[in-house]
């Protein structure tokens, strides 16, 4: 199977602090895998060291090289990165935001080749911002910003996305609107690691989870076999379990 | 048409009224500036013309510096005199002056104001608001200021220090071409070296993370830009003094109109910088006062209001630190 992400006993520390503790975790074509657990249990700092955006030691591949001895392009042509606080800085159209997406392949947010532009209209209509594509940044709502974000890193065009928490602070119709987005990439052969706080979305939508506690995997597999009471229950520091409701799911911590 | 394109041309056209009307405007009334005899021409072309060009280049350099470093460093107060490489470049500047090394005087000002570059953008790189940016370059200007007083107080050569002083306030009265050939030449290398970092620029408004991870190497983009403000800022510097503000009001007035990608405000800044700062040459000119204001006294006076006012939005956008 052709792999797209592969980590194998992956640590890094920031500081004192050991943010991953001999992390492996293969991403294949085709896969959607979300990253559970509470804060600080490392989920963005995987995503990072996946990039080779932090120091990490360890075995590293994005697609068939090192994203570290990579140059900045050829990272981003292998996997886009949504990261959990997305910035715009200065207040451009939303075009143009989704635009910068296709700086690996070289274009500039107003002069865009058709090939280019293809891919910035795919992407808005992907995350249903036809309506707003000519509005500054400033004047959306936070989950219209969301929006423009995740198709910015669609309109990458890369195999891989790497979304950090994609649906915090999403209305739960957002939500599912991304989880189709995330669906039709990896039907499109392409693969998708997400990371959240919301289980039952996640049982949901991916086809593995990888649940964390303190820079450590405790369970990885599909939701219902992972997600076990005694997993959660060491994951999250309370009894909890997740409960299958037809075709979704949910999850129901103890009070 | 873009925005940017249109508010290149129109700031463009308003750069060649401004230098016209320095070239006939001024204490001596002309009624043709290029009738043909001899006071006229001397009057004009070997002393408005080289004068009007000198402002010209200095505000265009400062406009294209501060909207590129205001785009490196995601600060809309960001700026050569805000930052300290005003501050330095005149120090470099007077340093040569002072101890006899004129002809040092615009290399030691490009060198000192890469200095200053180099340090405020390591240091603000990582800072996350305007306050926190603006306080280094406080410190860094106060400190050039203050090895400019201890430089002026050891110079060898006392009396050269009102002429000195009279140049460290900002002025372009009594430039030739070899000033404006200076400049443009800094100026051309500084935009070379900035222009190749727009795309850079363009991608830093997502932040630096997400920057690098469209693809943007931010290393390469902060050298070229930190270079070309550094020759920018030099030779402005070294050819007209401090001019402070003009690097932070162009690229403000060009947001208003163009819109704010980083990669197209920097040529229409630096054609706002260079209008702005002749308007303003004409302004000092046809002052009545008894001795001729200072070009950056002037610029300070105007643009430190300015300043406040962005500051103060700034501050009720809640987009300081």
């Amino acid at each position: 199977m052709n792999s797209l992400l592969s980590l194998r006993s992956v640590s890094v520390d920031l500081g004192a602090t050991r943010a991953l503790d001999s992390v492996s975790l293969t991403v294949n074509a085709g896969e959607i895998v979300a990253i559970l657990g509470p804060n600080g249990a490392g989920k963005t700092s995987l995503m990072r060291a996946a990039l080779g955006l932090i120091g990490a030691k360890g075995v590293i591949a994005l697609g068939d090289a090192d994203p570290r001895t990579l140059s900045a392009r050829d990272r981003a042509l292998r996997a886009a990165y949504l990261p959990q606080r997305p910035q715009s800085i200065w207040p451009v159209k939303v075009a143009a935001l989704v635009a910068l997406g296709r700086f690996a392949h070289g274009a500039a947010p107003d002069r865009l080749a058709l090939r280019d532009q293809a891919a910035v209209d795919a992407a808005i209509e992907a995350c249903s911002l036809g309506s707003l594509q000519h509005r500054g940044m400033d004047e959306l709502s936070g989950g219209e910003k969301a929006r423009a974000h995740l198709a910015r890193a669609l309109a990458q065009h890369a195999p891989l996305l790497l979304l950090d928490e994609p649906i915090a602070g999403l209305d739960p119709a957002q939500a599912l609107g991304v989880a189709e987005v995330l669906q039709s990439h990896a039907a499109a052969g392409g693969g998708a690691v997400f990371s959240t706080h919301d289980i039952a979305f996640a049982a949901g939508t991916a086809h593995r989870v990888v649940l964390m506690k303190s820079g450590r995997v405790i369970a990885e597999g599909p939701a219902i076999e992972a997600l076990t009471p005694a997993a959660l229950e060491s994951a999250y520091g309370r009894p909890a379990r997740l409960e299958r409701i037809g075709d979704d799911f949910a999850a129901i911590f103890e009070r | 048409m873009s925005a940017s394109l249109r508010t290149t041309l129109a700031l463009a056209a308003l750069s060649l009224v401004a230098v016209f009307a320095a070239l006939w405007l001024g204490p001596v009334a002309l009624e043709n500036p290029f009738a043909n005899d001899e006071a006229t021409r001397t009057i004009v072309f070997d002393i408005r013309l080289p004068r009007a060009l000198s402002a010209w280049l200095a505000g265009a350099a400062l406009g294209l510096s501060g909207a590129a470093l205001q785009g490196l460093l995601r600060n809309p107060l960001a700026d050569s005199g805000v930052l300290g490489l005003s501050g330095f470049a005149a120090l470099g500047a007077v340093i040569a002056f002072a101890f006899g090394f004129a002809t040092f005087a615009p290399l030691m000002a490009v060198l000192f104001a890469l200095g200053a570059a180099i340090i405020v953008t390591t240091l603000g790189w990582a800072s996350r608001g305007p306050a926190s940016l603006v306080l280094i370059g406080v410190g860094l200007s106060s400190f050039a200021g203050g090895l400019i007083a201890l430089a002026l107080n050891l110079a060898p050569n006392p009396g050269a220090l009102s002429d000195l002083v009279n140049w460290t306030l900002g002025s372009v009265e009594g430039r030739s071409m070899q000033h404006v050939a200076l400049a443009a030449t800094l100026l051309a290398i500084g935009a070379a070296l900035i222009f190749a970092a727009a795309r850079g620029l363009q991608a830093l408004t997502l932040g630096e993370e997400s920057a690098a991870a469209v693809g943007a190497n931010l290393s390469s983009t902060r050298a070229l830009v930190v270079l070309g403000a550094a020759a920018c800022t030099g030779g402005a510097t070294a050819v007209a003094g401090i001019i402070g503000f003009v690097g932070i009001a162009a690229p403000h007035l060009v947001r208003a109109l163009a819109g704010h990608d980083p990669a197209r405000l920097l040529l229409p800044s630096a054609f706002a910088g260079g209008a702005l700062l002749v308007c303003a040459d004409i302004v000092v000119r046809l002052l009545p006062t008894d001795t001729e204001l200072k070009l950056g006294v002037a610029a300070a006076l105007i643009g430190g209001p300015v300043f406040a006012l962005i500051a103060a939005r700034l501050a009720s956008r809640g987009g300081d630190a």
